[in-house]
């Protein structure tokens, strides 16, 4: 019986030694004790794949392709993404001048989305004010555009949403990252910040206005 | 007649009952300990090809995880961002470091970086990010804090029972839209009652139980 008792605690002391404890950190991929159809010969996005020459499951567009999709209603009008209209392209059809405009229709749902998504993605550098005081600046980043300067409020909404789709210079695209309707978003909202810099005490409504003198 | 079975054999079938409940009971605990997600996902921590930090990005740069990880609220899969969105910022930042050689490489010649998939779930459960996190379900609950992380490891077993857990009460871990990738926002236990029920009405959450709602 002490032999047992003996070969007993040693197995427990054993298996704890080498198992080590729930949620220890490891190494090696999880063990799939029975790996019945856990995992299927099928193809999952941005796993490698042998089957295509370069190796990647998730496929792109070929070049100069357009996804047929969903059209966006702007003003009421279907556009599809393969239209050469100012909504896709930031330009005037059939020219290379920008638009002056927003497409969309400045409402305060389109706010409130720019608002996050300009957070979300031109924060990191550009700073809560569009000031170019990020974040990054102090940690590396040399050049950041300082989007309150004069240059860049008289531009038009077009450009900036070109610039946001193809980037410039030392700025990436963000075409990957943001849609389409969210970049209008994102130009609407980057007015509303730089109008909050430049508006003096007349563009504030007569009754709002002794608020603010005291 | 009295030799043929020592004295000591009278204890014998005491003394196999007592060992066979001892290995039973040894064998059932390492088991239950042992043989669940709960031991062999947890703690997963592969050695990435690119020394990333999301303590670094997620937590001192305050980026937001929809920066990277941009499909999460569109599609099923959180997709794990492209070199080129690195190179916004480490086209300046660190342009020469040799910790990011890879990355610019890939950037370069589009050839992708090898990262390690941590967390998996078996490929007959379906799973979709969007439900969840446009329903107020932070990736907290799912994913620990990732922005301290300076290597991500899995926190949560990611098994069956931790997915129904929730799904049977979800109003205790529903939180506002607007904190979702917040990590640090803590669930304030007084209000959260009131919040979540809130909450779980006015979106209509349906935090299915059915089998074919995870297994179709
Ligand atoms: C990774 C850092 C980074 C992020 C994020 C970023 N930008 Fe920029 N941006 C820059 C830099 C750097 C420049 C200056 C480019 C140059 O002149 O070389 C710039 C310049 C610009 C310009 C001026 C371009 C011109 O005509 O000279 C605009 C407009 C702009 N950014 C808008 C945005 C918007 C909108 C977003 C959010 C979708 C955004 N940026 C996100 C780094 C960034
Ligand atoms: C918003 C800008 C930004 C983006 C996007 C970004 N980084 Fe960084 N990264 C930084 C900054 C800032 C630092 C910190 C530099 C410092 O601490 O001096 C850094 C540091 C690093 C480091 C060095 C960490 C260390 O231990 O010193 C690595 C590696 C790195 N980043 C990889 C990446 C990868 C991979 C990506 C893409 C998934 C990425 N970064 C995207 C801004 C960025
Ligand atoms: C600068 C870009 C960037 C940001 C911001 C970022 N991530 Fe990541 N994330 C990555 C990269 C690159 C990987 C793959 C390498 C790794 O696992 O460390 C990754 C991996 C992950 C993984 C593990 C994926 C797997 O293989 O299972 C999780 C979970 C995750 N991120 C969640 C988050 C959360 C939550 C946030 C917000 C707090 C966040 N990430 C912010 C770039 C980013
Ligand atoms: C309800 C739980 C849950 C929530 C909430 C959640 N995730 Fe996940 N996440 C998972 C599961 C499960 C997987 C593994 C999916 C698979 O097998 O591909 C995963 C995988 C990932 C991956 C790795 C994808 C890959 O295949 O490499 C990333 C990155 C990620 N999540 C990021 C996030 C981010 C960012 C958030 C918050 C906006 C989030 N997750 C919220 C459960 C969750
Ligand atoms: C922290 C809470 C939470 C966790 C953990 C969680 N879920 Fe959910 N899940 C929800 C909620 C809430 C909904 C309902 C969303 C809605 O009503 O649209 C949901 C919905 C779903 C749906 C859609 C159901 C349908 O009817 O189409 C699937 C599939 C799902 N979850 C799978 C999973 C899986 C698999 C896991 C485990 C890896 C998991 N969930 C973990 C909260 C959670
Ligand atoms: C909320 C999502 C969800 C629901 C609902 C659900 N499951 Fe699962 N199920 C999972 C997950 C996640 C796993 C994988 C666990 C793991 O990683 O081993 C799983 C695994 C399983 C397995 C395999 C276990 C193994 O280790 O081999 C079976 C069998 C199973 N489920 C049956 C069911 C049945 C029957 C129902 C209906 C009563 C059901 N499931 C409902 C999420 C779910």
């Amino acid at each position: 019986m002490r032999y047992f008792l003996l070969i007993l605690a040693l197995t427990v002391v054993t298996i704890m030694g080498v198992a080590g404890k729930r949620g220890s950190l490891s190494r090696q991929p999880p063990i799939e004790i029975f790996p019945d159809m856990d995992r299927q010969p099928k193809l999952r996005p941005q796993e490698p794949n042998a089957f295509f020459a370069d190796g990647k499951s998730s496929r792109e567009h070929p070049a100069g392709t357009v996804a047929h999709a969903a059209p966006l209603m702007v003003n009421g009008q279907a556009v599809y993404p393969h239209e050469d209209a100012p909504v896709n392209t930031g330009k005037i059809t059939g020219t290379t001048n920008f638009v002056e405009t927003n497409p969309f229709p400045v409402t305060e749902t389109l706010m409130a989305r720019g608002q996050q998504r300009y957070q979300i993605n031109c924060l990191p550098c550009h700073g809560p004010q569009a000031d170019g005081n990020g974040i990054t600046k102090k940690l590396g980043m040399g050049v950041v555009a300082n989007l309150q300067e004069k240059r860049f409020v008289t531009m038009t909404d077009g450009e900036v949403f070109h610039t946001i789709s193809n980037g410039k210079n030392l700025m990436g695209s963000y075409a990957a990252n943001v849609t389409v309707p969210d970049r209008w978003a994102i130009v609407a909202y980057l007015r509303a910040l730089q109008l909050s810099k430049l508006a003096t005490l007349n563009d504030v409504p007569a009754e709002m206005q002794s608020k603010l003198k005291k | 007649m009295s030799d043929i079975f020592p004295k000591w054999t009278n204890w014998l079938p005491l003394k196999i009952a007592v060992g066979a409940v001892l290995v039973g009971t040894a064998a059932t605990a390492g088991s239950w300990y042992y043989l669940t997600p709960k031991y062999s996902n947890v703690g997963y921590q592969p050695v990435q090809p690119v020394a990333f930090s999301h303590a670094i990005h997620a937590g001192q740069l305050g980026m937001d995880c929809r920066y990277c990880h941009s499909a999460v609220e569109k599609s099923w899969y959180s997709n794990i961002p492209t070199a080129s969105t690195c190179m916004n910022c480490h086209n300046q930042v660190l342009k020469d470091d040799p910790k990011l050689a890879l990355v610019r490489e890939s950037a370069a010649t589009g050839k992708p970086i090898p990262w390690v998939q941590i967390h998996k779930v078996p490929d007959y459960v379906y799973f979709n990010h969007s439900v969840h996190v446009n329903r107020g379900v932070s990736c907290v609950e799912c994913h620990g804090r990732i922005d301290k992380m300076d290597e991500v490891r899995q926190v949560e077993p990611l098994s069956m029972t931790f997915c129904l857990d929730c799904h049977r009460h979800p109003e205790k871990h529903l939180r506002p839209p607007d904190k979702i990738t917040d990590l640090g926002w803590q669930v304030d236990p007084k209000t959260q009652k009131q919040n979540g029920e809130k909450f779980k009405h006015d979106w209509k959450v349906q935090s299915s139980q059915n089998c074919s709602a995870c297994h179709r």
